[in-house]
């Protein structure tokens, strides 16, 4: 067992926790935050996504006591019931979702990619590798690819993200 | 209320909120987070222990031993289940397998035990203690071997295993253009993204499981049976569920597990399948081998059409229909279609995502292909010309009072020749298409455009299902403030099923949408469809609906007036010049209706289809064969479309599984250990978003009024029907590189391209 | 996932004295292999020390003209880094063409060298396999195959290496610099880092117990056309089924690496000198000693194909 200190969507969390336990876990079974999903639990389909320290990383592939003192952000801190994230109002808009169990992370990613184009990291898709990635609808596909939707919203979840990333939503 | 004659208007062709496109109404929750699945309900059912479940190491043969002495004693231990402490259990009418094995083990990764323990973390180490001993049995795990030896099978879902109308064989040999091709397509997992997960809880004998669960009163009876308990005692509750495929059909290993973990442990116990045990310890489609014959005149007017088909199962398993369409959708006077089923040992068999013609589909829609490319004529054309308006063979369903009719002879055909469709647009769906799509620009000629490095190239298939009907019941409430719920066992599984039927009742008592709520899946509500066969939308609705008129008729009652003359909108029910809240009327102690859609002989009197057309180019680049999708496109008719938006979304879903289907989805079989080797999602490869383009979904306007009072039909599986084929014919024009064995990976092309080095 | 005990380290010199404590200790960084074969008790430490804390996330200019990667540096990180863009194109495409953005957050580059093989026998603990367990076989020669290596396998394992980086690494010249529990340093070309399976499988690379990465060193850069081409059968979040890492300059000399092919980074230089030959003579060279299973014999051809598209690219010609 160890003790850990996060900071999840704001709040300070204290918890103790066998080191066996994942960041997912943590979230899920101890914080009961269970808007982040377990698909696999192997970092192979991006369910579990979340924002540590302004980067999206696969929570089930990370333990919980490597955090401490970290800043999480999960889906329960993007929005709120009064006030949608704007990714989540458009994810609805354009039906980016259908069972809703790769939602969470869908978002999530989506959200955190967004600042990764911002930041010039280019992705394996972009033509130049020397000039600033554009967000067209090629690198969003090839940079959300992490994320499986098995029940296939991809065509809609790609106009979903276009339209928070051209600033309409 | 019965269903027996052709719907008339009613209060849904008022088309105010039905037909709209409209916003999921849980998408909110869903992309908050706050959708509770079967794993989540920690605050109701408190305190939960965690399940681990172990899945056989073998894939046939019997347990020798098992040691639980060093889990037992693992730290924070409650619970071990296995076949010997459980107690005797049942199998559920809905499955092929022991969900719980030992010592018989019937295939791999079929559980053997379940560890119960304080926290997830201890139970998974617990169950890496246990040590069991099997004895290996030799078993079958390869179809192609076993094909020849393959029995007919009883039966197909919807029909008799095989058919035959006229004289196939003399008609096939007289042909003048010929076609004979064996095609096959592989086992396939569903890989939806929830596993499979229960958390169970007892209450004296009675048992409550918040599970993922498609058809929750199958589940019920299911999960009473594998318990000997009846059924009365079990509630299942599953509102949300993330994602089936017919993968939660029935009740799993899962629900199972985890009320005899929580009877054993004493404590509410959660279960979750581990990932890599997904594909063989639950369902999969199985993989077919398809032979299909086309005799034509020169003109190209198919005289004869024969489908063969083979899969495997486990003893006592079903074969997957995939000869089905191949009875329905083309013209001909002499047809044979036959099922055969080899037993396997590999895990159990079952529906998955348009079960039969997925997979008919696949195999025939390259086959028109190839018989255009014989004939010279545009494959559009070649569907068009062999178009039918009548049921060229109408292979029912066995009846009961007739065994004779099992094997589907002539003489039952007979019987049913002259039986129409409801509705058929198929020739609509195609012409539609082919002109949105650009199909004249396409070259007949293989091989023949290029961009860059890319061959590009266009290909066409049919789409092709049943639409299936059954029972649907639904209960709703009005209160005194003109709010309406509405609660039916009927599931969600992505399809849409709050949102369509929201837009029923609010149609239905003229209330706005937002007046509305949905409460599903829970078995203490009304027995719905169910969501499975493309059924649920159009059978669930209905069932909304009948409830809906029965709460009318007791409005008007109130009133004292006949329904038939009470405007129900904006909230309020009109009638001359009365004009009253409809929270008024229901009073402070509200009205409840609750009623059935049952469907009769209409269902026997029409073939009820869903027709479509698929498009799609792609480009396969010259050197290394790799394949992108660039373009999709189908177009559908299957009925009234009762919410374009979540209709929309269902299709391009369908159609990607379809594109997995032709490019990548293959569970690998390990012929001498018997098991699907590439169990999980790194090895299992699903589309991801880098593979799909945009998508577009043409549907025809058509209303079925035989089909329901909601003149819809299914449209969710239509959309995966036809396309891998589509797919794979695109890669022909594009490539000249005929591949008959899915899925179309690269390794399969590289033979056939230019010369590059 | 067996119990263990936790530290954080803040120094080299400290991982090295909590690694000599503890002799079933692993490093931990990224995570994102260990954790997974730790779930499965494939891997099982007895104590993890985390060495997340070790400042070594820095990318920094070496005295030669080159660069120094901290062991740390993440994936995302550098492939995104200017001068590796700029000036080692073909690591910063490997790096972007390997898993997915959340993955590439965490992966680290000393973890991405020592990720173990995806091979499906090896993740699944009831099956034969050497790699895992010496001794018990291998599953997968005369099993699924089709993913598996065609050059430098061994009787008893046909798994490859799933690093993109790597193979970027190997045609690139890079060093490995690590640090032994004593303190001692040493430096171990790219080349000799991972081992071919031979009869012992279960050793993936040149480590020794309790050394650790620190670094790895780019020689000045190489010049040229860079290209990394990788082939899989989807599009993106997928371990390659062949790729070919290319650095050619004008005069149509250059080098090359094979990724998806064998045990390590597939590199041959003596197979170079056929470049201005074209992409047959190249791969032929390169897997003349090739034997395949019938499943993965297609990646002989994929091969040659998949290098005549990267030398296509690198002269911006078409095939």
């Amino acid at each position: 067992m160890s003790k850990v200190s996060l900071t999840v969507n704001g709040q300070a969390c204290d918890l103790e926790l066998d080191n066996r336990t994942t960041l997912l876990d943590a979230l899920r079974e101890h914080l009961h935050l269970t808007g982040t999903k377990k698909g696999c639990d192997q970092g192979q389909c991006g369910a579990c996504t979340v924002i540590a320290g302004g980067h999206r990383i696969n929570s089930c592939l990370t333990l919980a006591v490597m955090h401490q003192g970290d800043s999480i952000t999960t889906i329960e801190g993007l929005g709120t019931p009064e006030k949608l994230h704007p990714m989540q109002a458009a994810f609805v808009k354009c039906d980016g979702f259908q069972c809703g169990y790769c939602t969470p992370g869908q978002i999530c990613s989506a959200v955190a990619m967004l600042d990764e184009v911002k930041a010039g990291i280019p992705s394996h898709v972009t033509a130049d590798l020397t000039s600033h990635p554009q967000l067209t609808t090629d690198e969003i596909r090839e940079r959300m690819s992490g994320n499986i939707c098995r029940c296939a919203a991809y065509s809609n979840i790609i106009e979903a993200i276009s339209e928070v990333g051209r600033g309409e939503i | 209320m019965k269903f027996e004659t052709p719907a008339t208007e009613n209060p849904i062709d008022q088309l105010k909120v039905i037909g709209k496109a409209t916003d999921r109404v849980e998408g909110p929750f869903k992309t908050m987070g706050r959708a509770r699945y079967a794993y989540e309900w920690h605050d109701v059912a408190k305190n939960p222990a965690y399940g681990y479940v172990v899945g056989s190491a073998i894939a046939k043969g019997r347990i020798r031993s098992i040691d639980l002495s060093l889990a037992k004693v693992s730290h924070g231990v409650l619970a071990i289940v296995t076949a010997e402490n459980a107690g005797k259990l049942g199998k559920g009418e809905f499955n092929t397998a022991l969900l719980l094995g030992g010592p018989e083990i019937q295939h791999y990764h079929q559980a053997v035990a379940l560890v119960v323990a304080e926290t997830f973390e201890q139970a998974r180490a617990a169950a890496g203690q246990i040590r069991i001993e099997y004895e290996k049995a030799p078993g079958a795990f390869d179809l192609a071997a076993a094909k020849d030896s393959a029995p007919m099978a009883d039966k197909i879902t919807g029909g008799v295993a095989a058919s035959k109308v006229g004289d196939f064989e003399g008609a096939f040999a007289a042909a003048p253009v010929q076609l004979d091709a064996t095609y096959t397509t592989p086992d396939q997992s569903h890989a939806m993204m929830e596993p499979h997960s229960s958390l169970a809880k007892w209450e004296g004998d009675k048992l409550t499981v918040w599970t993922s669960n498609q058809m929750i009163d199958w589940g019920r009876g299911d999960l009473a049976k594998t318990l000997n308990i009846p059924k009365e005692n079990v509630r299942l509750i599953s509102p949300y569920i993330g994602g089936g495929f017919g993968g939660k059909l029935f009740v799993r290993a899962d629900a199972v597990l985890a009320s005899l973990g929580a009877r054993a442990a004493q404590r509410p116990v959660k279960v979750a399948l581990q990932r890599a045990l997904m594909p063989n310890n639950t369902t999969h489609r199985p993989a077919t081998i398809q032979r299909i014959r086309l005799g034509t005149t020169r003109e190209g007017k198919i005289t004869a059409i024969g489908h063969d088909s083979w899969s495997g199962d486990l003893p006592e398993g079903k074969p997957d229909g995939a000869v089905h369409q191949t009875r329905l959708l083309y013209a001909g006077e002499n047809r044979m279609t036959a099922t055969r089923l080899a037993v396997l040992d590999l895990p159990e068999a079952n529906a998955m995502r348009a079960p039969g013609e997925a997979t008919g589909m696949m195999a025939l829609e390259i086959a028109m292909d190839e018989l255009a490319e014989k004939l010279g004529i545009d494959p559009v054309e070649l569907r068009i010309l062999n178009d039918t308006q009548v049921v060229p063979d109408d292979a029912s369903p066995p009846s009961k009072d007739d065994p004779q009719d099992r094997k589907g002879d002539t003489a039952a055909n007979q019987a049913g020749k002259g039986k129409r469709f409801s509705q058929r647009q198929f020739i609509e769906c195609l012409r539609l298409g082919a002109e949105r799509f650009g199909w004249n620009k396409r070259s007949a000629k293989p091989a023949a455009n290029r961009d860059g490095m890319w061959l590009i190239g266009q290909g066409v298939a049919a789409a092709y299902r049943g639409n299936q009907t059954t029972k649907s019941a639904a209960r709703v409430r009005l209160d005194s403030r003109g709010g309406v719920i509405v609660e039916t066992d009927m599931t969600d599984i992505g399809t849409g099923s709050y949102t369509v039927i929201a837009q029923t009742a609010a149609e239905m008592l003229g209330v706005p949408l937002n007046r509305v709520l949905v409460r599903l899946g829970d078995s203490s509500f009304p027995v719905s469809s169910g969501s499975g066969g493309q059924w649920g939308a159009n059978c669930s609705t209905s069932g909304v609906y009948a409830a809906c008129l029965k709460l009318r008729e007791m409005v008007a009652q109130k009133l004292g007036v006949s329904a038939t003359d009470a405007v129900f909108s904006d909230g309020r029910v009109r009638v001359g010049d009365r004009d009253v809240p409809l929270g008024e009327v229901a009073g402070s102690a509200g009205l409840v209706a609750e009623d059935a859609i049952e469907f009769g002989k209409l269902a026997k009197e029409y073939q009820q289809s869903t027709f479509g057309a698929h498009f799609v180019e792609v480009g396969v680049h010259v050197a290394t064969g790799e394949t992108r999708v660039r373009r999709m496109l189908a177009v559908c008719a299957a009925g009234r479309i009762l919410n374009p938006k979540a209709a929309r979304s269902q299709v391009i879903g369908a159609m990607t599984m379809g594109v997995g289907a032709a490019l990548m989805e293959e569970l690998a079989v390990d012929k001498r250990l018997g098991f699907f080797v590439n169990h999980d999602m790194a090895t299992y490869e699903v589309p991801v978003h880098a593979d799909i383009p945009h998508q577009d979904v043409i549907f025809l306007d058509e209303t079925d009024p035989i089909s329901s009072p909601m003149k819809a039909k299914g449209v969710a599986e239509l959309g995966i029907c036809g396309v891998a084929a589509a797919v794979a014919n695109a890669i022909y024009n594009a490539t000249g590189v005929r591949v008959r064995d899915y899925p179309i990976t690269l390794d399969k092309l590289l033979d056939g391209l230019p010369d590059v080095a | 996932m067996r119990p263990f005990t936790f530290e954080r380290v803040r120094t080299p010199a400290e991982a090295a004295a909590a690694a000599a404590r503890h002799p079933g200790a692993k490093f931990v960084a990224g995570r994102t292999n260990l954790l997974d074969l730790m779930k499965l008790e494939i891997e099982t430490p007895t104590h993890l020390i985390d060495v997340n804390g070790l400042a070594l996330d820095k990318i920094e200019p070496t005295a030669d003209g080159g660069l120094r990667i901290g062991a740390l540096v993440r994936n995302t990180d550098l492939a995104a880094d200017e001068r590796v863009r700029r000036d080692y194109g073909v690591l910063s495409r490997a790096l972007s063409a390997g898993a997915s953005g959340q993955l590439r957050n965490m992966a680290t580059t000393a973890g991405n060298l020592l990720q173990r093989t995806r091979c499906p026998y090896f993740y699944d603990t009831n099956q034969p396999c050497n790699k895992r367990v010496l001794g018990s076989g291998c599953g997968a020669i005369d099993g699924f195959s089709r993913q598996h290596a065609v050059v430098g396998i061994s009787d008893a394992c046909i798994a490859t290496h799933p690093s993109d980086m790597a193979v970027a690494l190997r045609v690139l010249d890079a060093v490995v610099e690590t640090v032994g529990p004593d303190g001692s340093t040493r430096n171990i070309p790219i080349a000799e880092f991972h081992r071919l399976p031979g009869d012992q499988p279960h050793i993936d690379t040149v480590l020794r117990t309790g050394e650790l990465i620190t670094a790895v060193t780019l020689p000045k850069p190489a010049g040229g056309a860079q290209i990394y081409y990788k082939v899989r059968d989807r599009a993106s979040y997928a371990f390659a089924l062949v790729s070919v890492a290319l650095v050619v300059q004008k005069d149509g000399t250059g080098r090359v690496a094979l990724g998806g092919v064998a045990h390590k980074p597939w590199r041959v230089e003596a197979a170079e000198a056929e470049l201005p030959k074209g992409a047959k003579a190249v791969a032929a060279f390169l897997l003349a000693d090739a034997k395949p299973t019938d499943q993965n014999a297609f990646k002989l051809k994929l091969v040659e194909r998949t290098l005549a598209a990267a030398l296509a690219q690198a002269k911006g010609a078409q095939l």
